[in-house]
Parts: C-alpha cells; structure tokens; sequence
C-alpha cells in the first residue's frame, strides 16, 4: 500500500534545563560545560501508516503522544530517527490559536484559513460552507468575543477540516460542542477519511473512534508498546489502566527511560 | 505548506496587526501621527529657542529623522519578540517561522506610509520643490526593510533561547537615538567620524531621505553601497542564525 506516514527510530529527549532562558543559565551551563540530564519523551518509535488510514495514538498523560504529534507535524525535529509525511498537511491542536477577539468572525476565518495553509480563492470558495457547517449565520459581522468559547470553538474547527489536507493531525479537541455538534465533527472526518484522507487522532478510547480509525498505537513512558488494529490495541490498553491480565504488563517500566548525565 | 500562500499569510496577518491597532481607539490612525508631531514640536521648540541652531526647516528636518527612527525601533523591538509571543502558531500549526519577523517590520511600514504622509504635508507647507530625485525614497527604504528584517531575524531567534535579548535591543535604541542625525546635522560630526558614521544603516537612511527631500539632490553614491552591503551583510546573518536555531523554537517556547 502507499505509504503516508513513516516514523524510524524516532527519539526525542526532553531536558529540565531546555527551558534555560537566561542568560546567566547559559553562560553557567556554557562555562561549566555540562548537560542537564534528561529522559526520553519518544524512545526509537517506528510506524508507518497507509493513504486513507486511520490510527489513534492511545496512551496515559505524558506518554509521548503530543510530542509524537509535534514531531509529525514537523514543528519538532526529533534528536534521531526520520519522519517522512507525504502530502498537505493539516492540523487541528489547540483549535483557534491565532484567533483575535477583537476581529469580527469573517476576519478571523480569513485569518485563520491562511494560517492554516488555505489560498485565498479556496478560503473565498469555501467561506459560505465553513460558516453553514458551523452553525454561524447571521453572527460572523460580529467580534469574535462577543461569540461563546462554544460558537468560538465551532468556528475553528469548521475552518480546520474545511482546509482538507491529504493528512490531518488531530489532538484530543473531538470533544467540540455539543452531542450533536460532536456527531456532526466525526461525520466530516469520516467524508474526509473516504475522500482519501490519512488521520492520526490522539484521544482518549471511545466508542466513536472506532469507525475513524482502523489502527491503533500505544505509548508508554515514550516507547511503542502496540501497534496494530484499532479494537485490540485500545482493548489492551484498557485492561492495562484498570489493573486486569496484570502478569502481562510486569515487563512494563514504570518510568521513561533516563538519558545519562554529562552526556 | 504550498508556497503559492505565502502572500496571503502574511497580508492577512498584517492586516489582523492593523486592524487590531486601529480598531479600538476613536481617534484611529491620528494616534499614530500625535507621536512625531509632539517630538517634533518638543525639539524645534529645545533646539532653535533654547539652542541656537542653523538648520533651515528645522521642523521638517527633525521629521526626516524621527520618522525613521520610530519606524526602525518599532520594527526591531516588536520584530524581536515575534516569534516568543506567537508561541501558540508556532507549536502548534506548521507555519513558516520566519515569516512572523517579516509580519512585525511589514506592519510598521504601514504604520510608516501614514506617518510620511506627514513630511510631505509639511513639503508642500514650506513649499519646497518636489524632484524626480523623489524616486530614490523606495530604493532607501527597500534596503532599509531588508536590513531591518535581518536584524529582526536575527534579534527574534536568540530572544527564544535567551529572553534577555528584547532588554539589550530597548537599550541599543536608547544609544542609537544620538548616533542618528535627528536633531543635530551631519555637518556638524567631526571629519574623522563622517566615514564610520554612514556605516550605520539606520543613520545612512535618514541621511538619504534628507538629502532628496531638503537637499533636492539624489544620495551620495558613498552612502547607498554602504547601505547595500550593510543590508546584505545582516541578512545573510540573520538567516543563518535563525536556520542555526529554528530546531530548537519547539523546545524552549
């Protein structure tokens, strides 16, 4: 099959001090020439994934899957190993950052579907679509703080998964809305899913990934633990959180792996 | 992303820094030319009632200077902290970084047309003749914005990993502000200086601007390579600083 995704050996270290921000930190760090010890926040991950599949990340918080998404994403070059994404990319974290309240809705729809990667003739096509799918008519000439963190949340989203990247990353915002809103979200991935597009959702298990994705991955402290069909991966993971199978997970650390001081 | 929408990010998101500037305040742009006309009142008033002084149009001549000057501080400071407060773009969509230095300078140009609109009312005020030396004032500015964009460049990619970078450029424009010919005349730094002084690109723009608007000839020839190669020599520096440290943004915003 086409491959879409390929992730190799991929590793990404975290150090407490990556956050050094002073200048008297640096020049500490500089003089006495050490390296902050640190842990591996994705240790020698590899996967791939076929066009027009779908994979959920699944893992406990602080496993590793929003820096897997990042490294995906190419905000983040991974410290070894090789990512290679074919096709247009579009992603949905964090949904709204660049959003300004004090623009009117048209505006940050403009704004934000070029921030997104849109042109300006798909943004002017599909404007009328994006605000229908949202449930926005008659409110776009306003501010955008006047709308409810709600409509705010509507509005992004719809102008995320009307940008139609060959591949789309997605990062535990498929709790948009309400009920019917939610339905209405998983009804546009599985259109885009079907038209040929490739998903990675990072989320929580749920009955309504199922249909979205058809892989699953999991992560633990950083390293691929499963990797295959959806239902036996979140399956696996499931027992693993309530303590069933227990003599299973014994071979499980229970703490990401450390890289060495001084190094 | 594709390449072809580079444009439109950055027009929308010059667009959305003008917008916001803009939008709230009742008096709108005129805010934006109360600034200059109060140091211009301030140091006509300083140095041709409190000093004495020879410099013909002393109003217009101070304007040459301070324009220039507010629209390159404006531009290095907002410049340098573009990318640590865009941090939210920058994490989380894959969004070309170096363009958030560019949107910094781009808006102040903006903010620069309105303001120039000023110096050629006082033009027509004084009278003085508009030439075809005129045509040089693009030429200047073009090189000034691709300085300015590599100093920005340059400025925003250590502000990430340093955050003691955005108090060493507010002091550098403290400094710079005596080193640039706004109040005083170049005529009047020593002959041995004059050579290093054109060295500054800030000070060599408002000495050009002077030259076609109050001296009705085009700059000296001198003065345009030295801006040329200075403009260059910073570009090149900022881009490679910020290749040198792009990998790291993720990290440490």
């Amino acid at each position: 099959m086409d491959e879409a995704i390929r992730a190799e050996n991929v590793s990404v270290i975290y150090r407490p001090r990556g956050s050094r921000r002073l200048l008297r930190q640096y020049l500490q760090d500089r003089l006495t020439g050490r390296q902050a010890e640190g842990f591996y926040a994705l240790h020698d991950v590899s996967f791939s994934l076929g066009r027009g599949e779908g994979l959920a990340v699944l893992g406990a918080n602080g496993a590793g899957k929003s820096t897997l998404l990042a490294v995906l994403a190419g905000l983040l070059t991974p410290d070894s190993g090789r990512v290679a994404v074919d096709g247009r990319m579009s992603t949905l974290m964090e949904l709204g950052s660049g959003f300004h309240p004090d623009l009117t809705g048209w505006e940050n729809l403009r704004l934000y579907g070029a921030i997104l990667g849109m042109s300006r003739l798909e943004v002017r096509d599909r404007a009328d679509k994006i605000v229908e799918f949202a449930e926005l008519q008659g409110y776009m000439d306003q501010p955008l703080r006047t709308f409810s963190s709600g409509m705010v949340l509507r509005l992004a989203f719809s102008v995320a998964v009307h940008a139609e990247g060959d591949v789309i990353l997605i990062d535990e915002i498929l709790a948009v809305g309400d009920a019917a809103f939610q339905k209405k979200c998983h009804r546009r991935l599985l259109e885009l899913r079907e038209k040929g597009a490739t998903l990675v959702c990072v989320s929580h298990v749920s009955a309504m990934l199922e249909p979205l994705c058809g892989r699953g991955i999991w992560l633990h402290h950083g390293r691929l633990v499963r990797n295959g069909p959806y239902r036996e991966v979140a399956a696996a993971f499931t027992d693993f959180i309530s303590g069933e199978n227990r003599h299973l997970w014994d071979a499980l650390p229970d703490a990401p792996v450390r890289t060495s001081a001084g190094s | 992303m594709r390449r072809s929408n580079l444009g439109f990010v950055v027009a929308e998101l010059v667009l959305k820094d003008f917008r916001v500037r803009y939008r709230n305040m009742s008096l709108g742009v005129f805010w934006s030319l109360l600034n200059p006309l109060t140091m211009m009142a301030i140091l006509t008033f300083v140095f041709t009632k409190v000093l004495d002084n020879r410099i013909p149009y002393y109003p217009l001549y101070v304007l040459c200077g301070l324009i220039p000057y507010n629209f390159f501080t404006l531009s290095w400071v907002t410049g340098t902290v573009s990318i640590s407060e865009n941090s939210a773009l920058v994490k989380r969509i894959p969004i070309q970084t170096a363009l958030l230095p560019l949107v910094s300078v781009l808006s102040n140009t903006l903010h620069l047309a309105i303001q120039l609109l000023l110096v050629f009312a006082l033009v027509l005020w004084y009278g003085l003749p508009v030439t075809w030396h005129y045509l040089w004032l693009p030429v200047i500015w073009i090189l000034e914005l691709l300085f300015i964009y590599g100093l920005a460049l340059a400025s925003s990619s250590l502000h990430v990993v340093i955050r003691d970078v955005r108090y060493v450029v507010e002091s550098a424009n403290l400094v710079l502000f005596w080193l640039v010919p706004i109040f005083y005349s170049f005529a009047m730094v020593p002959q041995q200086y004059k050579s290093l002084y054109e060295f500054n690109p800030l000070a060599a723009l408002v000495l050009a601007t002077q030259s076609v608007i109050l001296g009705h000839r085009p700059p000296p020839p001198t003065l345009m390579w030295k801006m040329a190669l200075v403009s260059a020599i910073f570009l090149l520096i900022g881009t490679f600083i910020f290749f040198r440290l792009r990998r790291r943004f993720y990290r440490y915003l």
